[in-house]
């Protein structure tokens, strides 16, 4: 036989390539040979999310794609007044660059994680958490200028009504992500900074025993929130 | 040779330690430096009032470039086996067909809507 069957031992050395998906999905093992459960779960998790902001996005360019009246320039709506002259969509801009840091410093904190750097990986995670809930408070100001210049979910002042929808539940789903995630950083951070993970203390939901790739799910749900932005920067504020 | 077992116990636990995504800081800071310049990038072409197609080429071909470098080097599936990466990223492409169902069902309201209620509100 060319490739023995893998039955137990060491995942992830069996064939590579095309050949590998169908020995790995075909094995009657977890299909997954180098991801646990957990990793695992999380990217079907986010595979889910990406269909419902995909919806949120294909209803978005259906409304602006299928309205006689003239769409609402974001450039413009989202402009600030800055030294006396309109800076366009300079807060969106500085919303990306913050969550993009966001980004950078969880990506480093999963490898602190993974050297069991306690103190790096919970400071790390907390600086995320704070860039975090910093675009969270952004958009919150956002939402109170555009309130308060008269859109709402149907009318604004400039044009199609369908703007203020779908930039509410957008931008308001993606708030709701971001927010989340805040609160899961901070409760991984206080695990990592008192030692869970070295010591494998049992989860108090799952029971199951702490390991440091938790870090690493956590990161892979923050980093898709920040994936999803560089979607909704693209197509809703620049577009 | 308590201490053979000591020590055979602590290059366990160094084996351990190193399961999971470890690569260099450097490549996350370089990625972090590349993210932002491409959003620097896609912000300039809304300063600068490109419009047209240049527009909206330079918009997808920067929003892609940031999408991969997120998933493929901070989510780390340049290094998962092919089969995470396939039944992760290929899905997402029936995406793309549901886009194209809607540019055809949004292009026909706009039609109707022209017809029937005339060129404007």
């Amino acid at each position: 036989m060319a490739h023995p069957v893998q039955t137990h031992g060491e995942p992830g050395l069996g064939p590579v390539g095309l050949r590998g998906v169908a020995a790995d999905f075909s094995s009657d093992q977890r299909a997954f040979k180098t991801a646990s459960w957990g990793k695992a779960m999380m990217w079907i998790f986010l595979l889910s999310d990406t269909f419902v902001f995909g919806c949120f996005l294909i209803a978005y360019m259906t409304a602006r794609m299928s309205t006689p009246v003239a769409w609402p320039n974001p450039s413009e709506v989202f402009a600030l007044h800055i030294g006396g002259q309109n800076v366009p969509l300079i807060l969106i801009a500085i919303m990306t660059f913050v969550l993009i840091s966001s980004s950078g410093t969880m990506a480093m904190a999963v490898n602190f994680g993974y050297r069991r750097d306690r103190r790096m990986t919970a400071m790390l995670m907390l600086l995320t958490a704070v860039l975090g809930a910093g675009f969270v408070g952004m958009q919150a100001f956002e939402w109170t200028k555009l309130i308060t210049e008269g859109v709402r979910p149907w009318e604004n002042p400039w044009g199609a009504a369908q703007f203020g929808s779908t930039f509410f539940m957008i931008t308001g789903f993606h708030g709701t992500h971001v927010t989340i995630g805040v609160i899961f950083l901070i409760i991984v951070a206080r695990k990592v900074w008192r030692g869970d993970f070295d010591v494998e203390r049992r989860g108090f939901f799952t029971s199951r025993k702490g390991r440091y790739e938790a870090v690493e799910i956590m990161g892979l749900y923050w980093h898709f929130v920040d994936l999803v932005w560089v979607f909704i920067f693209a197509f809703f504020y620049l577009w | 040779m308590s201490e053979t077992t000591a020590h055979a116990q602590s290059q366990t636990v160094h084996a351990q330690t190193h399961t999971g995504q470890q690569h260099p800081i450097r490549l996350y800071l370089f990625v972090w430096g590349l993210l932002f310049v491409l959003s620097a990038f896609s912000y300039m072409v809304d300063y600068l009032g490109v419009q047209g197609y240049l527009r909206w080429t330079l918009i997808l071909v920067f929003m892609m470039l940031k999408a991969g470098l997120i998933v493929a080097v901070f989510m780390h599936m340049a290094w998962e086996r092919l089969a995470l990466v396939y039944a992760i990223l290929l899905p997402p492409l029936l995406v793309l067909v549901f886009v194209a169902l809607m540019v055809s069902e949004a292009d026909y309201t706009i039609f109707t809507r022209l017809a029937f209620f005339g060129a404007g509100p």
